[in-house]
């Protein structure tokens, strides 16, 4: 119990450290916007050329736009939540310190990015998603509980994020140089997530293979139920599966890092 | 030669915002420095001390040109600083202690061909000032090693070298000996007493250490609250701010507190270990010859006041009850003891 | 010291400045050759997601796939080029809040070009290379009546557009002296405007094709100038000759952001934050 009230006060620690960034918070915000503002309207030409691409009609496609700006943030699709800090203490080897400690190292980050998560859904999703639903037709629906289907998978969600990235983040305990794993978790977020295009628009075998890796769990998934196009039980199923496994490769890793560490000494 | 650096009333005004409530901010106007005069001499070697926060940097950022003043007059060299700044680097050097300016990937040398060229120095008078400094900084081993490889001390005196190579007329020093170690903080003074006496540089320098002041400055110059409160000779300083030294005995075994005439006392003992306090400006010479001659004395040290305390001292015993006391105390025994 | 003065005393300052950050990212020289090689897919994967709706469609917004890739190769490249040479004055923010901006104060040589030239980034090239590969594509893939003026116009979009792009910088950076945490709000003109040009302007709803042709003048990069190469009517019916004004409106706005940039290092310096 005591262990849990330790990962609770991380968590919340994660949240109030990013809730203190004010200006980049407005800045973010403002960002998302205007790139939701040009998705928009390419997919509405997109849609307009080919109805019910991929399935979605047009205030389906809208609404997934608008859904991608607000959870951009929040899942660090690209990049951009703690494993930078962390591959940087790996780089300057504090992170011996971080392996000494009682606590441990993969749910320590775990509770503190899913407070950054909490943190970026409220501050930096919630206004584009309203800018969105304001001036452009959207698919959203009435079932309260379907809301609250969508938002659990969104937690989930959160968990398969901070998972690819821990294993990014480890990368560097044998890589020089963290730039490349930086640069391959922006690619494969931006381009798997389906924040270039929906996973469900993707042509033939490509779009068969990219909705079956855990980049769909991000985005694709919970805006699927959303919409109504996913059942919220094999979402859940798809999303779970893959955390455990993303997040149990991370403990292996994690376990070869730490003796690596022991054996250099730290 | 008349003055080098010269302000007449300097001022700066800064406007503070803090957040009170969610959207209410509150402005409040800084005074941090506050119609401050003095001038330099060319080759005159300062201190420029004072508590954090006092106004310090931002002088050193006035007079470098970094940041414009908000009123009064201020020369460099006959230049004002913010107005000609681009001018007034070819003719001032500047180190800031806790930030390289080093190229870190690099040896060491690269960074200094950068300067030669940035600063379009003289082929022939680039190469015979780094041989000179070089030599005089014991760089030599140095220059083909990256600087992310240099100890701190070594890229102090990478750093130092760079502020110099353009022979500026002043050279600013921002710490310049702080987190060093011993050997390289003697070294880093070393240099900067040969700098001073043999090419007449004027140096202003800020620091933590009261030995660089007694080491290095003939004159020392205190701010406090933007003010500046005393600007004379170190001893000054002590009388001012009723600086006292400490002389620690140890004596062959335990004794009663010693005697040592009317402006020494002792102040704590501790079986065969007593503090003794005397006058910081007096000599510690006659103290210990009477000592030596009296009492059974088998090792002794005297310790240098606290620069924080002897500051914090000085403007208590001006009446400035609000400034509170920092420092460590310890190293002021005679300040807990009356 | 006069105008043309300092301004010759900047650019000899950035090229000493970049020629050391281009020394030292050739220390790691297997390091640099993978980043340089990730950037390349990296910026080529919006292209891929580009392709990937033509595998679905024939036109998007009226126009062809070559013609797409020709508003691409534009935007792609004077970006790249912007990017490549002032895109780090992006950290000034940054700089301001570590204090190392000092530095750069007490330096013989402006800061705007220090700033420039800070952490030059040899690897940015990639974006420069891959938009002209798909420049090039179009080039060969297009079905136009080539005329002198039309194979003239290509040079001229390509700098007025980077020196369009390089405004943009230049201000997002004077920006960041006013609020040095707000460095996302200048991706969504420089990164977003470099996707809105990718595609045609009529895709996007007259409002938006109006802000960025008389606000923050990003369509004179490509999609006036590429009005007249594709033979298209100009967006929002503009003159013909507005094809040709882009290097003017290139120089206006660095003029706007210089003066904004000064107005921001003055602040700088009255302010010290």
């Amino acid at each position: 119990m005591g262990s849990a009230r330790l990962y609770a006060a991380v968590a919340v620690g994660g949240f109030r450290r990013y809730a203190t960034y004010r200006a980049a918070t407005v800045a973010g915000v403002f960002t998302n916007t205007v790139f939701g503002l040009i998705l928009v309207y390419t997919y509405l030409a997109l849609w307009d050329e080919r109805p019910h691409l991929g399935g979605y009609d047009q205030a389906q496609a809208v609404t997934f736009v608008w859904l991608g700006q607000a959870l951009y943030a929040t899942l660090a699709i690209q990049g951009g939540g703690f494993e930078s800090e962390l591959m940087e203490r790996v780089r300057t080897g504090d992170v011996a310190i971080d392996l000494y400690r009682p606590a441990d190292l993969q749910l320590w980050w775990l509770a503190g990015d899913l407070g950054r998560s909490l943190f970026q859904l409220i501050g930096r999703g919630v206004v584009p998603f309203v800018v969105g639903v304001l001036f452009f037709p959207t698919a959203l629906p009435d079932d309260p509980l379907l809301w609250l289907a969508f938002l659990v998978a969104v937690v989930l969600a959160m968990v398969v994020s901070f998972a690819i990235r821990f294993l990014v983040a480890l990368s560097g305990f044998w890589l020089m140089d963290g730039t490349g794993a930086s640069q391959v978790l922006m690619v494969t977020g931006m381009f798997c997530g389906g924040m270039a295009l929906p996973l469900n628009a993707f042509p033939g075998a490509l779009g068969e293979v990219v909705r079956q890796l855990p980049w769909a769990a991000l985005l694709q998934m919970p805006a699927d139920l959303l919409m109504g196009e996913a059942d919220p039980l094999s979402v859940f199923a798809f999303q779970a599966g893959w955390a455990v496994v993303l997040l149990g490769v991370g403990r292996l890793v994690q376990s070869a890092a730490t003796r690596r560490v022991v054996v250099q000494g730290g | 030669m008349g003055a080098f650096i010269e302000l007449d009333r300097v001022e700066k005004v800064f406007d503070v915002r803090k957040r009170t409530g969610f959207l209410k901010r509150e402005v409040r106007r800084v005074r941090a420095v506050d119609s401050i005069s003095f001038t330099v001499a060319r080759g005159e070697m300062v201190g420029y001390i004072g508590p954090n926060g006092a106004g310090k940097s931002t002088t050193i950022k006035m007079l470098t040109g970094i940041l414009t003043p908000s009123g009064g007059r201020l020369r460099v060299a006959g230049i004002d600083p913010s107005r000609e700044r681009m001018r007034l680097a070819h003719r001032i050097g500047v180190v800031f202690g806790q930030r390289t300016t080093l190229w870190w990937d690099l040896p060491l040398i690269d960074s200094y061909r950068l300067m030669h060229r940035m600063y379009r120095i003289p082929d022939a008078r680039y190469r015979e000032n780094l041989d000179r400094l070089v030599e005089l900084l014991g760089l030599g081993a140095l220059l083909d090693v990256p600087v992310r490889q240099l100890s701190l001390g070594q890229r102090m005196r990478g750093d130092i070298a760079a502020a110099l190579l353009h022979d500026p007329e002043v050279l600013y020093l921002d710490e310049p000996t702080i987190g060093l170690d011993v050997v390289s903080k003697a070294r880093v003074r070393e240099f900067l007493r040969e700098l001073n006496a043999e090419r007449g540089t004027t140096v202003l320098l800020t620091t933590h250490d009261l030995q660089d002041i007694e080491q290095l400055c003939s004159r020392v110059m205190v701010i406090d609250h933007g003010r500046l409160v005393y600007d004379g000779a170190l001893a000054g300083l002590h009388e001012a701010g009723g600086g006292e030294r400490t002389l620690v005995v140890d004596l062959a075994r335990e004794l009663p507190p010693i005697e040592a005439g009317p402006t020494a006392r002792v102040v704590k003992v501790d079986g065969p270990r007593q503090w003794l306090a005397f006058p910081a400006s007096e000599s510690a010479a006659p103290l210990v010859a009477r000592i030596a001659a009296e009492y059974p004395l088998v090792d002794l040290s005297v310790r240098e006041p606290d620069i924080e305390a002897v500051i914090a001292k000085m403007l208590s015993s001006m009446g400035d009850a609000s400034v509170p006391a920092p420092g460590r105390e310890t190293v002021v025994p005679g300040a807990q003891s009356s | 010291m006069g105008e043309g003065g300092r301004t010759a005393v900047g650019v000899r300052a950035y090229w000493l400045i970049a020629g050391m950050w281009i020394r030292s990212t050739l220390a790691y020289r297997v390091s640099f050759a993978l980043t340089a090689l990730g950037g390349l897919v990296v910026t080529g994967l919006d292209f891929v997601a580009i392709l990937l709706m033509f595998a679905q469609v024939d036109a998007l917004g009226g126009y062809t796939l070559p013609e797409v890739a020709f508003l691409y190769g534009l935007s792609a490249t004077s970006f790249g080029l912007a990017d490549l040479l002032i895109g780090s004055a992006e950290r000034l923010g940054r700089r301001v809040r570590d204090g190392s901006l000092d530095t750069l104060l007490v330096r013989p040589a402006p800061v705007l070009a220090q700033a420039a030239a800070d952490r030059f980034a040899l690897r940015r090239v990639g974006r420069v290379t891959q938009g002209a590969l798909v420049l090039g594509y179009a080039l060969v893939a297009l079905d136009v009546g080539w005329t002198p003026v039309k194979v003239l116009l290509l040079p001229v979009m390509l700098v007025g557009g980077a020196g369009i792009f390089g405004a943009v910088f230049v201000a997002g950076a004077a920006f960041q002296f006013v609020a040095q945490d707000a460095s996302e709000a200048q991706a969504a003109f420089t990164y977003g405007g470099q996707t809105l040009l990718q595609y045609p302007p009529t895709v996007f709803g007259k409002e938006l094709v109006r802000g960025v042709t008389f606000m923050v003048p990003l369509a004179f990069v490509n999609w006036v100038p590429a009005a007249h190469v594709l033979g298209r009517p100009q967006p929002l019916g503009l003159p013909g000759w507005a094809a040709f004004v882009s290097p003017l409106v290139a120089v206006a706005c660095c003029a706007l952001a210089g003066l904004a940039w000064r107005a921001g290092l003055r602040s700088y310096r009255s302010t010290g934050s």
